[in-house]
């Protein structure tokens, strides 16, 4: 493995199939696609088994100086082998999932995905600054294609509310940027990470990047372009928006906000909570209403999220793997969640909640996938969505006990809406008879699914093997955020122990005992 | 291999084969796979049980996997095996076995007995689970693993629309009581930095003095976390206010009822409790609650029992009422006797479900019982199981011969425990006890006599006229319509015929042991000597105050049934409103609509209408596109093309920005 620049070849690997799909016909495009995505899929195992846990922070750096301090630098921690898994575990699945539903532009909308993976692998594994700010925004443009040429009826808008929002953020993000090249004297990464910006310059440097990732997170109040967005992506555009591009935003927390201004994180934790817990109420409750299921699952994201950045903002571990392991499983079982709606899309044709019904009776393994789905949703244990949960709420609650105590009424309102989905999906008589005679999943839809509910499942039972990558960095987060962090609000005093049990009686009644 | 394993993982086996494997290996192998993984754990359950009892066995731990480190926190998958855990395995895997071979008789025409019995299966295993927990995450994934297969099996026939409302209704309530469950192991994890249940039981006499604060609220320590936890357990045990769920979870099959709602799942609160017990006696004011919030519900349900129609809602609110027992048995104390009801209740409440379930079988699915009567000669096995039910349940037994069926010996034990304890709270919790010891016995032989007695009425039932069809006009005199119930199949009276062993005997059997050997206990639960000696002290008034009120509930029954059927329809003419409120179960399923489930869907309406819409779209994204469109406007009529005009405007910036740098 020494010497092999295994990032690169992940990186070009997909750019060669992106290329070859532009010039290639319909067909050979989708196996030009699903061949340079399950490739890269096999060198992102090739690179989990090569990482040494335990080893150095930065594993295959590769570094090529090109002007002006500006570097092609790559590397990754644990953190980030864990994102890069998750983009490449779920690009396979997108082009299977557009497999027969997309039809015009086959090659171009192939080449679509292939750039986007370059890219989302870029962002990850980037060393740079600037790098990672040309890979971070780029992947923007492949989105709003994808969106804006093969979304829905109103596509343009959507697509037009999304590439504004997002954009915003960036430009104030690329000042700082070079407000903290022009400090710190290097674009240098884990450099940064390292570096001691003034107290009052962090300030302003962590809105700056605030403004940019708490759009991709999102959070509330910057989240309504996300139900536009996903109700006009194709299903493998919802997937991959769902599945990796909302976690640019809280990897964008974990690697620049917290450990690059500690400080100002701490100062301003107080914003994160507000919005997140607004989030985790207001959003949830919006999605009880739906009547479009994208729109549904696309509200239930911004109230999952909410509880990421509540946990990346717990300042402690728990916090900070929980955060993490929610994006893993958000990352999962809510790209699974718009396959599910994909699947009985393909066939009917519309998003609507109430033409469909009863599809336990002629679908039951797509019932039971949507099931397993709809629980890992709203946290159940055994699932991955209960493990990151779990720990960021148990996180948040060592902070303050009253952001805990509204964010767990997440768990309420989750399951309330995601079972009323499933009640109104699959439960219930058959109503609509074009519903009803929907056949169950194809061979294709079942090797988009098991894959995903296999990971699920895995990362319930035994979340070990996420956890352990990534254990020594999130180690030096809590280390370097450790002078930061605010106080508990729990404020455990010891006080005198009771001298007996509370419900202790005296022995004398003990004399005149009868026989029962 | 330890037998302990193939206990609990064997039912999982068994429900991923017959769930997974489905149509293609056919009703009879998965029935037979569920079924008997189920009679092996049961098999294997009684030797540990035993060996408990006698003395032989002591409590291990058996580690299975790891599950979670992160920090300072973690937990594994482990299984505990001591005293508690052996009540539980045979209380679990008995029911569950027989409520497996039950159903093979019961679902019989059913399209879908695989998913039924993978259902039942995996049940158990979460359950399993539940009670072999060593740590409080792996309790709390067997809470919500058998929160999951009751959701499934309450929706079991989704496609009935009250099905599914039921069981996304279970789901959310039980959540409810989840949210507190979470909170108190975030809690007690912050102050005990572990979620071991032995290392918190042993650190937390010593924080029984300290003070924390939750949510601005400057609160004992103990107090605060065992409120949380609590507050778990009044969800899945349905106690007043988190109860709602239960009654309408009688929308799943009879023998799920009789396992989950009756004798399993529902008792995880009272078995938290005392899993908990020492930590519990560290917080007085927990367990006053724990005393109030049981005696209440313990009374409060029963009231309710003795208007309902619907056979399963009577024995569904019963439920409810008897669990409340056993949580203010464990507020004031008596763990021992909390557990001992639970164990007793669990044979005798699953003979009075199954046997609910054997008259449903008989009257082709008609529940209510103003249209049963006189059923005792058509289905008399099941009427002889259903009598030995309502005796056990009803306590009838006599101190000085000491003998009596199972509910004698744990429910009286309550009584007298909670009358020793000599609180204000414990004598109150008594009193409605006593209180509560009437209503059953009424509800009880009511049910008895309505079903049972008098003349045939089930003419007057839809289900019947479908099955005879007839009107009731046609048949005329004939209030039967020609329809004759038959006895349920051997597979529904094997059950019946084991658990009304349970029933009549389990209490004279096991009262020594659970209630008054320490050395049984074994340091599993809190065991306070001290209170059962005072317990046993008791007045002889307090030892016949129960069976006084079950021969006075019994003879209300008799008359207002038997003798003057005519005085129940005037009891409600007189007093209307009062009825009303009680069938009408207190008016908390209208106040919880009103509070909770309008408010939120018109939140969301609001949220999402006036809120993304109509503000953030509005001034966000909308705005800027407008600005930007009236800008182009604007700067339209500056690109007059006429040169003069640009340069007045050069001019004009060029004086803007060398002002702005001079400045």
């Amino acid at each position: 493995m020494e010497g092999l620049p295994i990032l690169s070849l992940m990186m070009l690997v997909p750019l060669a199939g992106a290329l070859a799909c532009l010039f290639a016909g319909a067909n050979a495009a989708r196996w030009i696609a699903l061949g340079a995505t399950l490739v890269t899929f096999a060198l992102g195992i090739v690179l989990w088994s090569n990482y040494e846990i335990g080893g150095a922070q930065w594993q295959f750096t590769e570094k090529a100086d090109l002007f002006a301090g500006f570097s092609y630098a790559l590397g990754i921690d644990g953190i980030a082998l864990l994102l890069i898994m998750l983009s490449v575990f779920l690009m396979p699945v997108c082009i299977l999932a557009s497999w027969d539903s997309i039809e015009k532009r086959v090659g171009e909308y192939m080449a679509a995905f292939l750039f986007m993976e370059v890219l989302m692998i870029g962002t990850f594994a980037a060393q740079d600054l600037f790098l990672f700010y040309v890979f971070f925004e780029a992947g923007l443009i492949p989105m709003y294609l994808i969106i804006g040429v093969w979304g829905g009826d109103n596509r343009i808008y959507a697509s037009y509310k999304f590439f504004l929002y997002t954009l915003l953020g960036s430009v104030l993000m690329l000042i700082a940027m070079f407000w903290m090249v022009a400090e710190a004297g290097t674009s240098d990464i884990p450099t940064l990470m390292q570096y001691d910006f003034p107290a009052e310059a962090q300030t302003w440097l962590w809105l700056a990047f605030f403004a940019s990732f708490a759009v991709k997170v999102p959070m509330w109040p910057l989240h309504t372009w996300l139900p536009d967005a996903h109700v006009q992506a194709p299903t493998a555009g919802s997937v991959i928006l769902a599945g990796v591009l909302l976690k640019l935003g809280g990897y964008g927390f974990i690697r620049f906000s917290l450990p690059m201004f500690p400080e100002a994180s701490a100062q301003f934790a107080w914003l994160v909570f507000v919005l997140s817990m607004v989030a985790v109420v207001y959003t949830s409750l919006v999605a009880l209403v739906q009547a479009d299921m994208k729109k549904l699952i696309a509200y239930s994201s911004v109230a999952h999220m909410a509880i990421v950045t509540v946990g990346l903002f717990a300042f402690n571990v728990q916090g900070l793997e929980g955060a993490m392991i929610i994006m893993l499983s958000h990352g999962l079982v809510s790209g699974a969640l718009f396959l599910c709606v994909g699947v009985i899309y393909d066939r009917l044709h519309t998003r609507e909640i109430a033409r469909y019904g009863g599809l336990a009776i002629n679908m039951p393994y797509y019932a039971l996938f949507f099931l397993l789905f709809t629980m890992a949703s709203i946290g159940l244990p055994g699932t991955s969505g209960f493990v990151g949960e779990f720990l960021a709420l148990a996180g948040i609650y060592q902070t303050s006990s009253l952001v805990a105590l509204i964010s767990t009424t997440g768990i309420i309102l989750g399951a309330a809406y995601m079972l009323y989905l499933y009640r109104r999906v699959a439960f219930g008589g058959q109503v609509n008879e074009d519903a009803a005679a929907m056949s169950d999943i194809t061979a294709r839809e079942w090797v988009m699914m098991a894959p995903i509910a296999a990971a699920v499942m895995w990362m319930g039972v035994y979340p070990e093997s996420f956890l352990a990558p990534m254990r020594a960095d999130i180690a030096v987060l809590d280390a370097r955020l450790a002078a930061a962090a605010p106080a508990s609000d729990a404020q455990l005093a010891p006080g005198t122990p009771r001298a007996e049990a509370a419900n202790a009686v005296t022995h004398d009644s003990a004399a005149e005992e009868g026989a029962h | 291999m330890h037998p302990i394993l193939i206990i609990v993982f064997g039912p999982l086996l068994a429900a991923l084969v017959a769930g997974l494997g489905n149509r293609m290996i056919g009703n009879v192998a998965a029935k037979s796979v569920t079924t008997g993984a189920l009679f092996l754990s049961a098999g294997l359950s009684w030797p540990i049980f035993l060996g408990f009892l006698g003395g032989t066995q002591s409590a291990e731990v058996v580690e299975v996997l790891k599950w979670v480190e992160s920090g300072t926190l973690s937990f594994d998958w482990s299984l505990r095996v001591d005293t508690l855990t052996a009540i539980m395995l045979v209380v679990i895997n008995s029911v569950s076995a027989l409520v497996h071979l039950y159903s093979w008789g019961y679902m019989e025409e059913d399209p879908d007995q695989p998913r039924f019995f993978a259902y039942l299966s995996l049940f158990t295993f979460a359950m399993l689970m539940l009670v072999t927990a060593d740590n409080l995450v792996q309790m709390f994934f067997g809470w919500e693993g058998v929160g999951l297969a009751s959701y499934l099996l309450i929706g079991f026939w989704f496609k009935k629309p009250s099905a599914g409302a039921a069981a996304i209704k279970a789901f959310v309530v039980n959540r409810v009581g989840d949210l507190g469950f979470m909170l108190g192991i975030f809690g007690t994890y912050l102050v005990f930095q572990t979620t071991s249940i032995a290392e918190i039981l042993a650190a937390a006499p010593a924080m029984s003095g300290s003070t924390i604060t939750f949510v601005g609220m400057r609160l004992y320590t103990m107090d605060i976390l065992c409120i949380l936890l609590f507050i778990g357990a009044m969800g899945k045990s349905a106690q007043l206010g988190l109860h709602t769920w239960l009654p309408d979870a009688m929308e799943g099959p009879t023998p799920v009822s009789a396992l989950i709602h009756a004798a399993t799942m529902v008792t995880a609160g009272v078995f938290m409790l005392c899993r908990l017990s020492p930590m519990f006696e560290t917080a007085p004011t927990a367990l006053t609650i724990v005393t109030i919030v049981g005696a209440a519900t313990c009374f409060f349900a029963a009231t309710i029992g003795t208007t309902q129609w619907d056979i399963k809602r009577v024995i569904a609110y019963s439920t409810c009422s008897q669990l409340g027992y056993m949580f203010f048995a464990a507020g004031v104390g008596a763990y021992g006797a909390a557990m001992f009801h639970l164990f007793t209740h669990a044979f005798f409440k699953a003979l009075l479900f199954l046997g609910a379930g054997s008259v449903i079988h008989a009257m082709h699915h008609e529940q209510d019982m103003r249209f049963y009567g006189g059923l005792r000669k058509h289905i008399p096995l099941t009427f002889y199981a259903m009598l030995a039910g309502t005796l056990a349940i009803t306590g009838l037994g006599v101190y000085h011969l000491g003998v009596g069926f199972a509910g004698f010996w744990s429910k009286d034990a309550i009584l007298e425990v909670a009358f020793a304890r000599g609180t204000q709270v414990s004598t109150t919790a008594f009193w409605l006890g006593v209180g509560a010891a009437l209503l059953t016995s009424f509800y009880s032989w009511r049910l008895l006599f309505l079903t049972f007695w008098g003349k045939p009425r089930w003419i007057e039932s839809e289900h019947i006229q479908h099955a005879v069809h007839k009107t009731p006009e046609e048949a005329g005199e004939d209030t039967t319509g020609g329809y004759h119930p038959h006895e349920s199949p051997v597979s529904m009276l094997i059950p019946l015929g084991v658990l009304t062993i349970g029933a009549v005997a389990a209490g004279q059997v096991f009262a020594p042991k659970f209630l008054d050997e320490a050395a049984f206990w074994a340091g599993s639960i809190f065991y306070n000597e001290p209170l059962i000696h005072a317990m046993h002290a008791v007045p002889y008034w307090v030892k016949y105050s129960a069976f006084v009120v079950m021969l006075l509930g019994f003879m209300g029954a008799y008359v207002a049934y038997i003798a003057k059927p005519d005085i129940p329809a005037k009891f409600v003419a007189a007093f209307g409103p009062l009825h009303n409120f009680v069938f009408r179960k207190w008016y908390f399923d209208e106040l919880y609509d009103a509070i909770f489930v309008k408010p939120a869907f018109w939140l969301g309406r609001k949220f999402w209408q006036l809120g993304d819409i109509g503000t953030i779209d509005r001034f966000g994204p909308n705005g800027i596109a407008w600005v930007v469109d009236r800008s182009a406007t604007a700067a339209k009529s500056i690109q007059s093309g006429y040169v003069y005009t640009y340069a007045l405007i050069m001019l004009l910036g060029l004086v803007a920005a060398v002002t702005y740098v001079l400045l």
